[in-house]
This record gives C-alpha cells, structure tokens and sequence, in this order.
C-alpha cells in the first residue's frame, strides 16, 4: 500500500507544482465549452431541446478527464525517455503496485482537472440540479479518469516514445471524445453512429455525469456503472500485464 | 525482508551470456563471476556491451540465451529477490526533477521498504555526504548535472545493498567529489562487505579501487585480471595502456585498427577460452 501511495502522491505532486499543465489542459476544454456553449445555445434552444449550456456541461468535464487522464497514462513514456521508469522498474515492488499507483494518481490528478471545469461552468450560468448529484457525478468522473488512465498505460506501455503520441490523439482519442454523445444527443442518430456511440465506454461516462448533474439519464445508471466498472477492470488488468512486461 | 545468498558462492555469476537485437548481438556469450565483497570493474569502449549486461542483470532486459544470478537468484525467473539483492546508480539521469531532493530519496526508501527512522538518518547522511543536505528541499530540476549525478549516488546507496552496480557514477563529477565518492564506496565495501559491479571510462579509478577488471569490447570480454595482471599481460605500465593495448585506439564502432592488432585479439581469446 506504501508504494501505491507515495506513486499516488508524486503524481499529484507533479501536477501541483506545473501550473502551465493545469492551465494548458484547461485550454481546449474550454475553448470548446465557450464556443460551442454559446455558438450553438440558441440554434439548440430554437430546436427545443432546451438550454445546451446545461446539456454541454457534463460532456466538457468528460472531455477534460478524458484528455487528461490519456495523458497521464502516456507519461510513462517521458519517464522512459528521461530515466525515471527505470528506477521503479528495478525496484523489489510488484509492477502491478507500481502500475496502480500511477494510474490511482493520474486518474486523482484527471479528476481535479474535471472539477476545474466543473466550477468554471458554474461561473458562467451552469446549475445543476440537486447537490445531492455531486457524488456522484464524482463517481462518474473517478470511473472515466480509471479507465482511461488505464488505458494510456496499457498503450504506453508498448510505445518506445512519443512518435505515436499524435497517433493516439487523432485516431483514438478524438473519436472516443465525438463519438461519446459529449456534444449532441444520442437519440435520433443514424445507425451506424448510434452502434459506434454504443461500443464507446465514454458514452456511458457522459450519460452517467450528465445525469447526475441534470437528471438526464439516456442510457439508464446502472448499465453505466456496470460498462464504466467492468471496462475499467479490464483495462487496469491490460495495463498492469503490460507494464510488468516493460523493458528498457 | 533481505534476500541472502544462500550457495557462499559468486555474488554475480553469468554463463554464456547473449543479448541479440535483431541481427545485432550487444553481448555475445560471455561468462564471468564475481565473488562476495568483490570490486569488479567492467571496462570497455563505447557500445562495448557494458550497460546491455548491466541491464540484464538488474532484470531491466531479459537475455536471448544464457544464464545468471545475482546473489544465488536468477533475475529472470525470481526477480523479486534479485531486485531485493542490488542497488544500482545508472549511466543515464533517473531522477523525477519535478520533485525535490528530498522527495526522490524518500520514494526510493518507500520503493525499498527502509523503516521511517532509518531512512530519515541515511538520507540526512548521504545528502551530507553529498554536500546536498542544504539544497535539500529544492527541486531537482533547480540542480546543476554534478549536484543531479550527486544526488543519484546517495540514492544509489540508501539502502545498503548486497550489491551495487554502478554505471560510469562519476561522469560529470569534479575530481573532489570523485574522490570521495570512491572513498565511501571504498568503505561500504570493506565495513559493509558489499560487493560492487562498476563501469567507468576513468581507467585510473578502475585501478585505483577495483580488485578485478574485466574488459568487454564488441560484446566479448576479451581479458579479465587484476588491474596489475592485465598490465603485466599487455607489457603496459597502467591499466590505461593496457586496455588501449587490448582494445585499439580506433574511436569505437570501428573494427581494429590494424591486422596485428586483430591476430593479437584472436590470440587473446584463444588464451582466454
């Protein structure tokens, strides 16, 4: 547990002390709650499908946490490339611990970032329903940050350095991002898409956090805990079986 | 809990040791042993193989075929006991700069399991040692490359290991701080027995401190002695002329320099095997 713990802390640690990454990691998120916020509000309104500030929330706190938490999960490769993996990699602890530790840390560090977001939208007019929500939505937040924390190990866990990193953004994660219901609803699409948006386990994220901060559940709770709950097991287990398998 | 060796043989011992990638071998079949409060030293070019054994013994690189152990535990099938064997100061940086000095010591003690008390005294100590204890609570990437290189020795050595590998420990490190340096390594070797596995460039610490040299070039090791039998075997008069007598002065990458330095290499290995 002392492992996991102090791996934790020097992942929070990290983020702390680099104000330019917390700002940095604020930047798009943002950029897209503004922009497509107030772009979009009335074409929405006018639609009838109510207030989109309201319904874009929840997407952008999914959208930040996926980011942040991919990037997380990809900062093994800096570690390999600047030394630091190696001197966890030979010590006398289980690679899974080292795993967990950083993944717990970086999904923590995505879950800040979540919440910055989250505060900021209710600077500018976001209200959620009921406080009673905020758990969660907390726990949708935690769960998103895992498993995706997970998978950015898992993935950097096979990449030698960072020439794949635009790789995974382009092909990986911004699909994850526009195919998750972040930005529309899900309801009325084509097929194609809807089965797409189905197979994402970030739909389920965006569903369960607008839910509990809107009380608008399309694809029910329960079926989004259980996605969340059994991806993010099957991906902590890919990622801690890779990482035992670095070598440097 | 310490592993400990339970055979009384060699603390380090490898057998027809290879490392191949792709059509590359970096190390190519070597043996070599290296007894209980022994200091070997592992000298040998650039791209001679050095830090490839290196991270096969310390379980960072699994070997193509061969064998070895580490205090009486083979690093590849029971790694934990291995690694509970060894210390390791590495050629490159493997410090987190984010974190402060203090900081990296304390998640190497977490890491190795020193109980608080102890731990707290060895860091006051080393980062002394080190002259680092007032800079202590800053960031490392605040450092400068000796005071960084400083700092990965007394982390290297916080939790007095059986074994200590150092990789080249004194790169960038100015002659005071080498010399101490090698007089507390020195120390820890006769007071605590511990046994160190050292590479270097520098020849003059090699013979200074190592009581066995093994020289390694295109991944063989091509001579192994005490530094004064290596001399006498070459006709040099340091172990610095030696190893330029048994390696070339070519700058590596190339083959030998000429053909009678190659038949010497031949003959070498031959006397060798």
């Amino acid at each position: 547990m002392k492992v996991i713990y102090i791996l934790w802390l020097r992942q929070l640690k990290r983020y702390f002390r680099s104000k330019s990454r917390i700002i940095g990691a604020l930047g798009q998120p943002l950029l897209f709650l503004f922009a497509l916020g107030f772009g979009f509000g009335p074409v929405f309104e006018q639609a009838g499908e109510g207030n989109y500030l309201q319904f874009l929330v929840p997407g952008i706190i999914a959208m930040s946490i996926l980011f942040t938490s991919m990037f997380n999960g990809i900062e093994i490769i800096w570690d390999r490339q600047f030394g630091f993996l190696k001197e966890t990699l030979v010590a006398p602890v289980s690679r899974v611990n080292i795993m967990l530790g950083r993944t717990l840390g970086g999904a923590t560090v995505a879950i800040f970032q979540g919440i910055i977001i989250l505060a900021i939208s209710i600077l500018i007019g976001f209200r959620f329903v009921s406080p009673a929500g905020l758990p969660l939505a907390l726990l949708f937040m935690f769960l998103i940050a895992l498993l995706f924390t997970a998978l950015g190990t898992a993935i950097a866990s096979v990449l030698e350095d960072m020439h794949g990193f635009q790789l995974i953004m382009n092909f990986l994660v911004m699909p994850l991002f526009f195919l998750s219901g972040a930005l529309f609803p899900i309801e009325n699409l084509p097929a194609g898409v809807n089965a797409l948006v189905q197979l994402n386990p970030l739909s389920y994220g965006v569903d369960g956090l607008r839910g509990s901060l809107i009380g608008l559940f399309q694809l029910g709770l329960l079926t989004n805990i259980a996605v969340l709950v059994s991806c993010g097991l099957v991906l902590v287990t890919i990622g801690a079986y890779l990482f035992s398998r670095i070598e440097v | 809990m310490i592993a400990v060796n339970s055979t009384g043989g060699a603390m380090i011992e490898a057998k027809n040791l290879t490392k191949q990638y792709g059509k590359i071998k970096a190390v190519n079949n070597i043996s070599f042993a290296v007894r209980h409060g022994e200091i070997f030293a592992f000298l040998g070019p650039n791209g001679a193989g050095k830090t490839t054994t290196i991270k096969m013994l310390t379980t960072l690189s699994k070997p193509t075929s061969g064998t070895m152990t580490l205090n009486g535990f083979d690093p590849v099938r029971n790694q934990a006991a291995a690694r509970n064997s060894f210390g390791i100061v590495f050629q490159d940086p493997s410090l987190d700069e984010e974190l402060t000095a203090y900081e990296n010591m304390v998640l190497h003690g977490v890491l190795y399991n020193i109980p608080k008390p102890v731990q707290s005294q060895r860091i006051e100590m080393l980062l002394q040692l080190m002259q680092l204890w007032e800079r202590k609570n800053d960031q490392v990437k605040k450092y400068s490359g000796g005071m960084k290189r400083r700092l990965e020795i007394a982390r290297g050595l916080l939790h007095l290991p059986q074994i200590l590998f150092l990789d080249e420990p004194t790169l960038g490190l100015d002659p005071q701080t080498r010399n101490l340096l090698w007089k507390h390594i020195r120390e820890l070797n006769q007071k605590e027995g511990i046994t160190v596995f050292l590479t270097t460039h520098i020849m003059e610490e090699a013979e200074r401190v190592a009581d066995t040299v093994a020289v390694i070039d295109h991944g063989e090791i091509i001579d192994r002695g005490s530094p004064r039998e290596l001399a006498k075997r070459t006709g040099a008069s340091s172990l610095e002329e030696a190893f330029l007598s048994l390696t070339g002065k070519t700058i590596r990458d190339e083959g030998p320099e000429t053909f009678r330095q190659m038949a010497g290499q031949f003959l070498r290995r031959k006397r060798l095997k």
